[in-house]
C-alpha cells in the first residue's frame, strides 16, 4: 500500500485534515461562500409565486438600501447605531480588562467574582430592559447600558481565561529575575496575553452589534435596529433585509479591521495569520 | 562569581491529610562553589521539585536551604533558572529577551551610564557565546527548539547569577543537538564560574556534565545516594565510551531500576517470558 492511501491522509489536499491548500483555491472557495446565498436567493425571490413581501430580491432590497441613504438619512442610522454598539462595547471593555486581568491573575479575586459573572452572564439581557428604563431612564444611556449588559460579563470571564493562559514558566521566568508582582503584571502577563485579549476584544465587538436591535427596542427614534424594527411594523420586508444586511456588512468591516490590525500589531506570530 | 548551595533537612509536602503526597523527605546536600552538579531519578522522586525550592519558587514544608550561608526567602537574582521550555517571551526579539532583566527595578538600582554599557556589552557577549549572532534580531517561533534553548540559557546568564538552576532544559531536544549544548554548557560553567545545579532523567547526561551525581528515589521523594564521577574536568565525547564512564552509568542504571519499582515490573517480565518458553516446550514436544 503507497503512503499516499494512508488512513486520513489520503485522496486530494482539499480532504486532508488541516493541510494547507492552495491560496487560489482559498480565495476562490471563500468567494463561492459569498456569492452562493446570493445567488439562492435571487434565483428563489424570482420564483413564480413568490411573494414580494415574502421575500423580497435583492435588486429591491438594493434598491431601498439606495433610496434610505438619499431620502430617509441612512448615513445618520449608521452613525447613532454604530456610536451606540461602540459606547457598549468599549464601556464593556474599560471595566472587563482590569478586573479580567485580576480575575485571571489572583485565585482569591478568581475565587470572590467569577461564580457571580458566571452567574449573571446566564440572565438575559433583554429581560433587563424594563430595569434599565426604570434605572437609566430612556435617553442614549440606556441603549449603551443594554449593550453594555449583553457583552460586559461574557467578556470579564474570556479575559480572565486569556489571561490564565499565559504560560506559567513565562511568569517564573520572571520572578527568577527578580521581577516584583506589578512587573510581572506589565512586562510578562499583558504583553503575553495581548494577541489573545484583541482576539476577544473583536469576538465580543461581534456580540455587541447582535445586540443593537435589543438595544434599540428601548424608546428609540434612530437607528438601523429601530428601522427594522419600524419596517416590521409596516411588513416593509425590503427595509427589514436592508438594515440585517447592513449591520452585517458593518460588523463584517470591523472585523477585518480587527484582524488587520493582530497582523499589524503581533508581526512575531507571522506563522498563525493566515 | 559562585556561591555555596546548603539544603539542610529539606521536606516538601503537597496537600494535607491522608492525601497528603510526599514529594521529599529529609533532603541533605551541601554543593561546593563553582560545583557541576546533576540529580537523576525514576519521575516522581522529587528532584524538579527541590530544583524548584532551591530556586525559591517552590516553599518547603520543613528545614531550609541557604545560599552562602544565608536562608533564601523565595527567588532572587542571585539565582537563575532555565526552564524545559515555553519560558522566553514571543513578543521579544532574541535580543531583547536576552536583555529582559535589564528592564527590571531588581537591576536597575543606582545604575550608571558605565552599568548600562557593560550591559550592553554582556549582551552582545553572550549572544556571541551562544552562537546566536545570526539570529540576534529573530523572534524565539522563527528559532529551533535548541537555538531556543541557547536564548534562554543567555537570558538567565546575563545577570551573571551566582547559582544557574537548569530543569531538564535539554529534554525536548533530538540527541545531535544535545551533544552541542552539553559541550556549551560545560564551556559556559567554566568560563562563568558559576555554580550549576542540572536537572535531567537522562544517565548519561548526568554523568558527562556532572561532577557529582545525585541519585533520587520516589516514595517518598530523597536522596538516595551521591556519586562522584571519575573524569577528568575537561570532557569529550569519546569518554562516554570509557569502561570507567560505563560502568558508572550501569551502576546508576541499575540502582534507579532497584529504587523506581521498575524492578517488579522487570521481574513480571522475565516470569512471562519464562512461561511463553514453557508454553512453546509443550507444544513443541
Amino acid at each position: 500500500m503507497s503512503a499516499s492511501k494512508r488512513a486520513g491522509a489520503g485522496g486530494s489536499p482539499l480532504w486532508q485534515i488541516r493541510s494547507a491548500i492552495d491560496p487560489r483555491q482559498y480565495w476562490l472557495l471563500a468567494l463561492f461562500g459569498l456569492v452562493a446565498p446570493l445567488v439562492a436567493w435571487l434565483v428563489a425571490s424570482h420564483l413564480d409565486g413568490t411573494d414580494k413581501v415574502f421575500l423580497p430580491g435583492p435588486a429591491d432590497v438594493l434598491a431601498r438600501i439606495w433610496s434610505w441613504a438619499t431620502d430617509d438619512d441612512l448615513a445618520a442610522d449608521v452613525a447613532i447605531s454604530t456610536w451606540r454598539v461602540v459606547a457598549g462595547w468599549a464601556l464593556s471593555a474599560a471595566i472587563a480588562l482590569p478586573l479580567g486581568l485580576f480575575i485571571g491573575s489572583y485565585r482569591a479575586v478568581q475565587a470572590l467574582l467569577e461564580p457571580l459573572t458566571d452567574f449573571i452572564r446566564y440572565m438575559p439581557a433583554v429581560a433587563f430592559i424594563p430595569l434599565v428604563m426604570l434605572w437609566v431612564g430612556i435617553e442614549e444611556g440606556s441603549k449603551v447600558a443594554i449593550i453594555f449588559i449583553g457583552t460586559f460579563f461574557q467578556m470579564v470571564l474570556m479575559v480572565a481565561e486569556d489571561v490564565r493562559r499565559v504560560p506559567l514558566a513565562q511568569i517564573e521566568a520572571a520572578q527568577t529575575m527578580g521581577a516584583t508582582r506589578s512587573e510581572i503584571l506589565e512586562k510578562v502577563i499583558v504583553p503575553s496575553a495581548k494577541p489573545a485579549l484583541l482576539d476577544t476584544l473583536r469576538v465580543t465587538m461581534g456580540w455587541a452589534w447582535t445586540y443593537l436591535v435589543v438595544a434599540e427596542l428601548v424608546a428609540s427614534n434612530s437607528g438601523l435596529g429601530y428601522a427594522v424594527l419600524k419596517a416590521q411594523r409596516f411588513l416593509q420586508t425590503d427595509k427589514i433585509f436592508a438594515g440585517i444586511l447592513l449591520i452585517g456588512l458593518i460588523g463584517l468591516l470591523i472585523d477585518q479591521g480587527f484582524r488587520l490590525v493582530h497582523r499589524k500589531a503581533f508581526p512575531y506570530l507571522a506563522g498563525r495569520h493566515r | 562569581m559562585t556561591a555555596s548551595i546548603d539544603i539542610r533537612d529539606a521536606f516538601k509536602t503537597f496537600g494535607h491529610g491522608p492525601q497528603a503526597i510526599h514529594a521529599l523527605e529529609h533532603a541533605k546536600l551541601a554543593i561546593r562553589p563553582n560545583e557541576f552538579v546533576t540529580f537523576v531519578g525514576a519521575s516522581g522522586c522529587g528532584k524538579s521539585t527541590l530544583l524548584r525550592m532551591i530556586c525559591g519558587l517552590e516553599s518547603l514544608s520543613r528545614g531550609s536551604i541557604a545560599v552562602n550561608g544565608q536562608p533564601i526567602a523565595g527567588p532572587g537574582v542571585d539565582r537563575a533558572m532555565v526552564f524545559q521550555h515555553y519560558s522566553l517571551y514571543p513578543w521579544l526579539t532574541v535580543t531583547q529577551n536576552i536583555k529582559f532583566c535589564r528592564q527590571l527595578k531588581a537591576h536597575t538600582r543606582d545604575r550608571t551610564s558605565a552599568d548600562v554599557e557593560k550591559a550592553a556589552g554582556r549582551a552582545d557577549a553572550l549572544i556571541r557565546l551562544m552562537g546566536l549572532s545570526h539570529v540576534a534580531d529573530a523572534y524565539p517561533s522563527q528559532l529551533s527548539g535548541g537555538m531556543q534553548q541557547r536564548v534562554a540559557i543567555a537570558r538567565a546568564l546575563m545577570s551573571r547569577p551566582p547559582i544557574l538552576l537548569m530543569d531538564e532544559p535539554f529534554g525536548a531536544l533530538d540527541a545531535q543537538t544535545r551533544e552541542v549544548m552539553h559541550d556549551l554548557i560545560r564551556h559556559v560553567h567554566r568560563m562563568e564560574g558559576s555554580t550549576i545545579v542540572f536537572v535531567t532523567h537522562d544517565v548519561e547526561e548526568a554523568i558527562y556534565l556532572g561532577q557529582r551525581i545525585v541519585l533520587m528515589a520516589p516514595r517518598p521523594g530523597r536522596i538516595d545516594t551521591l556519586y562522584d564521577v571519575p573524569l577528568p574536568a575537561e570532557r569529550h565525547q569519546d569518554m562516554k565510551l570509557t569502561p570507567e564512564f560505563l560502568a558508572l552509568k550501569r551502576e546508576i542504571l541499575e540502582r534507579i531500576r532497584e529504587t523506581s519499582g521498575m524492578k517488579t515490573d522487570l521481574e513480571q517480565l522475565a516470569r512471562l517470558n519464562a512461561d511463553v518458553g514453557a508454553d512453546a516446550a509443550l507444544t513443541t514436544d
